[in-house]
């Protein structure tokens, strides 16, 4: 890992206002959503759960909020899928009109 | 700074941006097979996109001092019509050894199905055959962390597969640690909204090191930004890493990967400032 060039202070300093902004402008995107006609179907779509359970993480500590949010944002992943999908479950059969 | 942008679809683009990237310091660029914005009707489609990307390509990334260089394949959208699939994928052998071509890529998935699943096998199974580098595209959004788990799975279970010889490309958060932990080199790509922004690029070089990773533009026909790198660049700089570090990740580390195919010729900035130099010596 190569840590951090900065300070934390100098890090907070470069980012305070673009935080400051972003943040904004996500409260505002949530205001217009609420001011909208049929603003509880929205609350009902699971994509609004999802991003509720990202600002849950925000207010969390530690270093892999953004590898957790995008997880939120993700298809599950099923370990047996290769069965599923491919006759062999492991290796390919060969395809015939792959030159060999 | 020389760079090198790995992944950047320059048939998208207007010959004004080679120049403006040759201006930004680009020196070479890599441009995997992809997905056009339409899909082609027949294999004859994509014999005339190999000949742009073998053929032209090369020569007008040279009108502005560029080295180009390609992957072959058909992409993961295009890839769930099978029957093509295949016939694209025999055609491959025919332009393969062609100077500039790299390997076999993009492959991947696109929305993690049965058919896309098999044609990338059936991809890899060819770049084994014929001892080829490996490019990967993961999917978008919700779709990349499923879908690069399942690319990982197979790429694991083919025993032939040396992962130091396959890049994972487009790899955030939450999929770098998967690439890294199993050997892959892995690329992240700078679009806007729907990939990594070059902050955040930044954040994964600092969690997660500068060995086998690089960074690219993607550069394409949707909304993108063919001066990413540059932008990634001014980033870790503004954070104060030193010029060797940034000089390791968007220009060494692509070399030292492109230099593991046996058709690799690279002709270093210097080198070629130096030869143009003579030209013009010539001339006059
Ligand atoms: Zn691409």
């Amino acid at each position: 890992m190569i840590a951090a060039v900065q300070t934390a202070p100098e890090v907070f300093e470069q980012t305070f206002l673009l935080v400051r902004a972003k943040i904004l402008e996500v409260a505002a995107t949530l205001d217009r959503l609420d001011r909208a006609e049929a603003a509880e179907s929205v609350r009902s779509d699971p994509r609004f759960g999802q991003i509720r359970q990202g600002l849950e993480i925000l207010l969390s500590d530690g270093f892999h909020r953004a590898a957790q949010i995008q997880e939120i944002f993700s298809d599950q992943y099923d370990p047996t899928w290769m069965k599923k999908y491919l006759s062999t479950g492991e290796r390919p059969a060969l395809s015939p009109s792959v030159p060999h | 700074m020389y760079y090198i942008d790995p992944h950047i679809h320059m048939v998208s683009r207007v010959t004004d941006d080679y120049e403006r990237i040759a201006r930004m310091g680009c020196v070479a660029v890599s441009e995997p097979a992809f997905w056009a914005g339409f899909d082609r009707g027949s294999v004859d489609g994509f014999r005339d996109y190999f000949r742009q990307l073998t053929e032209f390509e090369p020569k007008r990334a040279g009108w502005s001092g560029i080295q180009h260089y390609t992957w072959l394949c058909i992409n993961a959208k295009e890839a769930e019509n099978v029957e093509l699939s295949r016939e694209v994928i025999k055609m491959i052998p025919e332009f393969i050894s062609k100077p500039g071509v790299l390997g076999i890529g993009e492959i991947g998935l696109n929305k993690n199905t049965k058919n896309e699943s098999i044609i990338f096998q059936e991809h890899v199974q060819l770049a084994m055959q014929l001892d080829e580098l490996i490019l990967i595209h993961t999917p978008h959004l919700q779709d990349k962390l499923k879908g690069t788990r399942m690319i990982i799975d197979m790429l694991m279970s083919d025993r032939r597969v040396q992962p130091e010889r396959v890049l994972i490309d487009h790899v955030e958060e939450h999929t770098v640690g998967l690439a890294k932990e199993e050997g892959f080199w892995c690329a992240m790509t700078l679009y806007p909204i729907t990939k990594c922004t070059p902050s955040r690029a930044a954040d994964i070089i600092e969690a997660y090191g500068d060995d086998r990773i690089m960074v690219n533009s993607a550069g394409d026909w949707g909304p993108s930004n063919p001066i990413a790198v540059p932008d990634f660049i001014q980033e870790l700089r503004k954070r104060g890493h030193p010029e060797s570090k940034i000089k390791k990740i968007v220009y060494d580390n692509p070399l030292e990967f492109f230099r593991q195919c046996r058709r690799f010729e690279f002709t270093p900035p210097d080198t070629l400032a130096d030869n143009a130099a003579l030209v013009v010596s010539q001339k006059v």
